[in-house]
């Protein structure tokens, strides 16, 4: 059980990369894209965890508890701003990619390079 | 290369992959048994020296501020790329639809109603959210998304983004400038007041009160500004170009 949420966050990265590669829309391909990145959220929460402790937030316990690390924490918050950032980019290309050629297909797209 | 051989390729890459990962995981400690002595230093000096009981928070905005600096106009690039990308083109075929014609986004007057009641709250929690940073769960990037929410719970409800005098999407780039511009200036704050870069200069105050943690609380308005009016702009311009779009098929 102990190594499950390392599991997942392979899983995630896996199943991701699956669907970019399979992808037969650019919209669709975008959502697979921030499929992977979710595997690095589960990857770094995963590693911080420590059984037993509570969240790292001090409003309320006494300060000598036991808690998780607060630094892979801060790493997702700026992983999930990223994604956020590339989600938003890509999606503007493929909104430009449409316009341009008229189709969201990454095989037609391909095919209208050559 | 075909759909066949592309998958034959991806599955050999993936089993390689997945050897890889598997291999790799199996080095980390167990889950549950992390060892690691720098977030659990965070964790013990957060309260004493800033006074804020988040530590998510304090290590975000005072231990690797400078890094959050650089997350922000992460942000704050990619909402420009957004709107360099979508308004070049708008430039070079411009099908706007006619004021008069543009019909109201939302024709069900459910979904208006509904959008509108909850205009409202998103609203307050965005803002407590926001300024709660120091102390709860939460902060300028989580608030900043709620306050996103709620204007976009108004455009659902049928309100155009574009109507009126002023035009909205103008002053979302405002937001985001400033808040962006927000951030800086407490980090140089820091530098002419404290010593050093985004180092404290306000008053600590007491563990647990909503005006404690020195600038942190100041630190969470800024991104929050900028996180609302960044994402705004992106949002604005995706819809509007729907609209273009419709205008120009129509």
């Amino acid at each position: 059980m102990s190594f499950l949420p390392y599991a997942v966050a392979a899983w995630l990265l896996l199943v991701g990369l699956y669907g970019v590669v399979t992808s037969r829309h650019l919209v669709h391909l975008i959502v697979c894209v921030t499929v992977v990145q979710a595997s690095t959220y589960v990857l770094l929460l995963a590693i911080g965890y420590r059984s037993g402790a509570a969240a790292p937030i001090f409003a309320d316990i006494p300060r000598s508890t036991p808690v998780v690390d607060p630094i892979v924490a801060t790493m997702t918050l700026t992983d999930v701003v990223v994604e956020a950032t590339v989600a938003a980019l890509l999606l503007a290309l493929a909104v430009q990619a449409h316009r341009r050629f008229g189709t969201l297909d990454p095989d037609e797209l391909g095919a209208m390079r050559g | 290369m075909s759909r066949r051989t592309r998958g034959i390729v991806f599955g050999a890459g993936a089993l390689g992959l997945a050897a890889l990962l598997l291999w790799g995981f199996g080095g980390l400690p167990s889950f549950g048994d992390f060892q690691g002595r720098y977030g659990e230093l965070l964790a013990k000096s957060a309260v004493p020296e800033r006074h804020a009981t988040e530590t998510v928070a304090v290590t975000t905005f005072d231990y690797r501020g400078f890094d959050t600096l650089g997350e922000e106009f992460i942000l704050f690039a990619a909402a420009v790329g957004v709107l360099v990308l979508l308004r070049i083109q708008r430039g070079a075929d411009e099908i706007p639809a006619e004021a008069g014609k543009r019909r109201p986004t939302a024709h069900s007057p459910a979904l208006r109603s509904v959008a509108i009641a909850f205009a409202g709250p998103a609203l307050v929690l965005g803002l407590y959210v926001v300024a709660h940073g120091h102390l709860t769960p939460g902060g300028g990037f989580q608030g900043g998304v709620i306050l996103m929410t709620a204007f976009l719970l108004v455009y659902l409800a049928g309100a155009h983004l574009r109507e009126g005098g002023i035009r909205p999407i103008v002053a979302m780039e405002v937001a985001e400038a400033t808040g962006a511009a927000g951030f800086t200036l407490i980090g140089v704050g820091g530098m002419l007041l404290a010593g050093a870069f985004l180092e404290n200069f306000i008053g600590l105050g007491t563990v647990g009160s909503l005006l404690s943690g020195g600038d942190i609380p100041l630190l969470n308005v800024t991104v929050g500004v900028e996180v609302m009016g960044a994402l705004l702009v992106v949002l604005g311009e995706l819809l509007d170009q729907r609209m273009l779009t419709r205008g120009g098929d129509s």
